[in-house]
């Protein structure tokens, strides 16, 4: 490929989704000259074009917007900040020395060499496949963000008469939008005995709209020749087994998939960079800055946020970060790990170097299982650096904790910091 | 007229507190379950007057993409979504067309306007 284009950038961003536009506009702000957003789709916005319900954008822009106007609005940002945009562009390769491989129709192989590059590809779904779902393999199986797309950008219904699997957000979102157009929505099965996505959605998309919620259930066939011709259900036990005698027929020609979302590595992995099993995503710092220096990554790569607003923070952070690298104003790493300690199931950043404090400093959480008045303490060997109440925690509602730079110096010569999840002593069953 | 009791669950914090609650002549007149004093609020609204931004697509011509996401410019009683719906699912828009436009006046009678929630071209 030695007749390849080769072209240099500052900071090149992979993906033009709500964290590759914020990471882009953040390092061209900070001083980064050429910044480049390689997007493999005819358009930025990632997955939020099609995401056209309400709730993006509470914290950010302290408004309920829908997902194409979040889009909208970060695309007119980088349109005015002067960052160069390769569409329809598909990134094959990153070198460990920041050496991108890609290729667009209109020019074929591109080569181009970055001082800096922000990871932000974002995520995928699950699909059957990764269930095991036994059966024939009929059309009309779907994940969830497919008939997302079909149905509002495509124009086209996926089916008749759907099952969603899974209660995962997209999944909750699409119930209630093949209902209002029309699609008899016969239920929705969960595995867990708690719902997956955000009660909002349960309540907005469910029980608006008299759509069952069967908790502790879920598909063991799936039936049909051409096209789906129904499923079986069952109940399971406390091992997520399904029950003996507790199956039953469900008639419909379309099972929607809503069964999680796993960060899109790929191209990180072939770097490779140091992950995290239990994110799925890169093991990051402070600044968003991966195990290799100069590689940054934000977003939905990294672990999967609940929402856009948290995203859009990260990709802020890691474009300042990847800004200051190639100005040589990031200091050297000197990194503690931060540790999901009891009652915490994962925490992101998982290591900081207290010295490059980066303001604000957040921490995000996932609580390991649900609970109410609980305190949750970040410490550093016997001193407590953070702590905070919460009147209740819930696994699939993140928890956003920032701390002060000045308590994370505090810190610096005591090693690993620990986040621990714990019952307030007491106050359980107190109404106020 | 005797009350009517139902249940609804509150999602104004992650605590998702289930309010039982009784409701005669179109008021709420007891309620428990709730773990603060915003339950009452929530209660009285859901319960008394509901209502909801409604979100959809509609036909889009002359565009690179089949569909324009639209939705209303302020809440609309939820009982009357599926008028709306079906109100929405007659129109047909031409790009160019600029996020925010106004797609539908007066969507089913509510006195809500439908605007465009992307620029498509």
């Amino acid at each position: 490929m030695g007749d390849s284009e080769i072209k240099a950038a500052d900071v090149a961003v992979i993906g033009g989704g709500p964290g590759g536009m914020a990471a882009a506009v953040a390092a061209k702000r900070a001083g980064a000259e050429r910044v480049l957003i390689l997007e493999p789709d005819f358009d930025l916005g990632g997955i939020l074009p099609q995401c056209i319900h309400d709730g993006f954008g509470t914290f950010v822009m302290k408004e309920r917007l829908t997902g194409p106007e979040y889009a909208d609005h970060y695309k007119s940002l980088v349109a005015d900040s002067g960052v160069e945009c390769l569409l329809n562009t598909m990134v094959l390769e990153i070198d460990e020395d920041r050496t991108i491989l890609a290729v667009n129709p209109a020019q074929g192989v591109l080569r181009i060499k970055s001082r800096a590059v922000v990871l932000a590809m974002g995520c995928r779904e699950r699909t059957r496949f990764q269930l095991l779902i036994p059966g024939t393999r009929p059309a009309g199986v779907f994940t969830a963000g497919a008939v997302q797309r079909l149905v509002n950008i495509e124009g086209y219904l996926p089916g008749k008469r759907a099952v969603i699997l899974g209660s995962g957000d997209i999944g909750l979102i699409m119930a209630r939008r093949l209902k209002l157009e029309g699609v008899e929505v016969e239920g929705v099965y969960e595995i867990l005995p708690r719902p997956s996505g955000l009660t909002r959605n349960v309540v907005q998309c469910l029980h608006d709209y008299d759509i069952p919620l069967y908790l502790e259930h879920t598909i063991t066939m799936i039936h049909g020749k051409k096209r789906v011709e129904g499923v079986t259900v069952s109940r399971v036990d406390a091992r997520r087994k399904p029950i003996p005698g507790s199956q039953r027929f469900v008639s419909c020609d379309t099972v929607v998939l809503s069964v999680g979302l796993i960060p899109e590595n790929e191209l990180s992995e072939k770097i490779g960079i140091m992950m995290d099993p239990v994110t799925g995503g890169p093991l990051v710092d402070e600044w968003m800055e991966t195990s290799i220096p100069g590689i940054f990554a934000c977003g939905n790569v990294v672990n999967v946020y609940d929402l856009v607003d948290y995203v859009t923070y990260t990709g802020e952070i890691a474009g300042q970060g990847a800004a200051r690298f190639i100005k040589g104003e990031l200091p050297e790493r000197n990194p503690v790990r931060v540790m999901a300690g009891p009652g915490i199931r994962l925490v992101v950043p998982q290591q900081v170097t207290p010295a490059r404090a980066v303001e604000p400093f957040s921490l995000y959480l996932r609580a390991e299982e649900a609970g109410t008045n609980v305190r949750i303490t970040v410490k550093c060997g016997d001193r407590i650096i953070a702590r905070r109440r919460e009147r209740a925690v819930k696994p699939p509602e993140m928890i956003r904790l920032i701390i002060s730079p000045e308590k994370l110096k505090e810190a610096a010569t005591g090693g690993a910091l620990l986040v621990e999840l714990a019952d307030e002593g007491g106050t359980r069953d107190e109404r106020t | 007229m005797s009350g009517l009791n139902t249940s609804l669950t509150c999602i104004l914090c992650p605590m998702s507190c289930v309010l039982e609650l009784t409701v005669e002549d179109g008021r709420v007149i007891q309620l428990s379950g709730n773990n603060c004093k915003l339950g009452p609020t929530y209660a009285e609204k859901e319960m008394i007057n509901p209502t909801r931004t409604l979100t959809t697509t509609v036909e889009i011509e002359g565009a690179r993409i089949a569909r324009l996401p639209v939705k209303t410019q302020g809440e609309i009683p939820k009982s009357m979504i599926l008028e709306c719906i079906r109100d929405i699912g007659r129109i047909k828009v031409k790009a160019p067309i600029r996020r925010g436009e106004v797609v539908l006046e007066n969507v089913a009678g509510t006195g809500i306007n439908v605007i465009a929630t992307r620029d498509l071209s």
